[in-house]
């Protein structure tokens, strides 16, 4: 694995890994993000392998979660938000595309507080293929049942599928909320800070299904734990002030990081 | 002297709630007292006659016409000026402008709807006098109290069930109807139900856009009398207070049952399980 470093002019330094096996599936360039007046990103950019767990660490209000939420067009939700740059998925822009439906069901999306609808959780997670056209009750089984296995929560609800989600508990309802994503068939998972309500071993157990998971899918997930990024990632990504700081091997950046900003976050000194 | 401050407050919380379900059973019982001696089945489901205890038929039917008519009307439009605001619009000066037209229509004394109805729904469009014209000026009285309730009713839908359901794919319109709407069935029919008491209550209104003619309407472009303009027409004209009890128990049962309806129907229609 080469690294070559690019020297800015600013002083950011920045890695980029060259391609290797997975290849790239999002490619990102000079991404800027305004929120109105407020810009929240300065000229990103990225490159995020497939099949891989990409982690992107920084402090609060950093643009992580911004940046994250770009990747699906969620940000489009919001009023006053603009976007220059490119966002490469599979080598087409996802900007250019009027396709918005057809980009969140590639890429799904897992959020920081468990958001199930309040339905059974059969209907939770057939939610997505019945939006698609899928009426066959026999598919939608199938479906829910793999995607289910998929989570790692199939033997805890099998025998309630048709009772309230919004009965499970907290770490229950994450699971499912994966699950509910994975549903969609999607090639791109992204999570934003999936464990921040949860409890020490949900934790664990949301931590090991990304380990799983991350043979078939490629996942990009936002977090503000640091031992949680050093476990699950392969690469990592130091936000701070809406710039990347620093983009390289999870082990590098936590063993021998380039930047001063970048070792002094991860050894806890701020944050 | 803290103890001592914390029973009165609870005696006065006490008070207050005790008043307050004092009230309601005194006016209630008030009225059952006076008027229930009436109730029979001619009093219900016989014709009306001037002279004599005539049945109260025709203002049960004519009563049932306005709510019916006016919230086929005003439930749509209301929901859907309500999911335009809440949902679509994108909240600027116009959607405030909106907003402050649609509150200040709310406080409108109803007999100022009954002139503007008399004029235009009675004379302009030539209606005259009748259910019709009653039941569209109700709308527009009740119009507005459901787009509020909706708008209240969609803002406490979580963000988070947008955003969960546009995650994975779906268009705005399937969020909408599979999602929002259903979670937000509890608040609009509440805002129905405060609808459905508002016509019901109303009499200046009416009395301006569909008359007195206490006679089984032949159709909507009849003149009637609804249970409301009926009460407060015996009261006026021959002071019989007992007859005028007996139509409010009739009016509060008709409120009780459809109350019972709206809750039952949205509970069909509401698949969301909480």
């Amino acid at each position: 694995m080469g690294t070559t470093v690019i020297e800015r002019k600013d002083g950011v330094r920045k890695s980029q890994m060259k391609q290797q096996s997975g290849g790239t599936k999002i490619n990102v360039k000079d991404l800027d993000l305004f929120y109105g007046d407020k810009q929240a990103l300065y000229k990103v950019a990225l490159d995020i392998h497939e099949k891989e767990v990409t982690a992107l660490i920084g402090p609060s209000g950093c643009g992580k979660s911004t940046f994250l939420r770009s990747l699906n067009r969620m940000n489009d939700l919001i009023d006053g938000v603009k976007i220059t740059g490119d966002i490469m998925i599979d080598n087409e822009n996802i900007y250019e595309t009027n396709d918005v439906i057809k980009l969140r069901t590639k890429v799904g999306m897992v959020f920081q507080k468990p958001n199930l609808f309040p339905m059974s959780i059969y209907d939770n997670v057939a939610y997505g293929p019945r939006m698609q056209g899928i009426k066959s009750k026999k598919e939608l089984n199938e479906i829910v049942e793999e995607s289910l296995r998929g989570a790692a929560i199939w033997d805890e609800v099998k025998d309630r599928l048709k009772t309230s989600a919004l009965g499970l508990s907290g770490g229950q309802q994450q699971r499912v909320c994966i699950a509910r994503a994975i549903a969609m068939k999607p090639e791109i998972i992204l999570m934003d800070e999936p464990t921040s309500a949860l409890d020490p071993i949900s934790t664990l157990k949301v931590e090991e299904l990304i380990a799983n998971m991350k043979k078939d899918y490629t996942i990009v997930i936002v977090t503000h734990n640091m031992q949680q990024a050093a476990r699950v990632s392969d690469k990592t990504a130091f936000f701070l002030n809406g710039e990347i700081i620093e983009y390289d091997e999870t082990n590098n950046i936590f063993s021998m990081p380039k930047d001063q900003r970048t070792e002094d976050y991860v050894t806890g000194r701020f944050g | 002297m803290r103890k001592f401050k914390d029973h009165l407050l609870r005696g006065c919380l006490w008070a207050s709630a005790f008043l307050t379900v004092a009230v309601l059973i005194i006016i209630v019982g008030y009225i059952f007292y006076k008027g229930f001696r009436l109730i029979d089945f001619n009093f219900i489901f016989g014709d009306y006659s001037p002279v004599g205890h005539g049945g109260i038929w025709p203002m049960i039917v004519t009563t049932l016409y306005t709510i019916f008519i006016s919230l086929i009307i005003a439930t749509p439009i209301g929901i859907l000026a309500a999911v335009y605001l809440q949902e679509y619009a994108k909240q600027g000066r116009l959607v405030r402008l909106i907003r402050y037209a649609t509150e200040s229509l709310t406080g409108i004394p109803s007999i100022i709807y009954g002139l503007f109805g008399a004029v235009f729904f009675v004379t302009t469009l030539k209606f005259g006098m009748s259910i019709i014209a009653a039941s569209l000026t109700l709308t527009i009285i009740v119009l507005p109290v459901i787009i509020r309730t909706t708008e209240e009713a969609l803002k406490t839908v979580p963000q988070s069930y947008r955003e969960g359901s546009l995650a994975l794919g779906t268009t705005k319109l399937q969020t909408l109807y599979k999602v929002i709407l259903p979670s937000a069935m509890p608040g609009i029919l509440s805002g129905i139900i405060l609808s459905i008491g508002r016509i019901v209550g109303e009499s200046a209104a009416i009395f301006l856009t569909a008359g007195t003619v206490a006679a089984m309407p032949d159709g909507i472009f009849s003149s009637a009398r609804t249970l409301t303009v009926h009460s407060f027409l015996v009261t006026q004209e021959s002071g019989d207070i007992e007859l005028a009890a007996a139509v409010g128990i009739v009016l509060i049962v008709i409120i009780l049952i459809l109350n019972f309806l709206a809750t039952f129907i949205s509970k069909r229609l509401n698949k969301a399980d909480y």
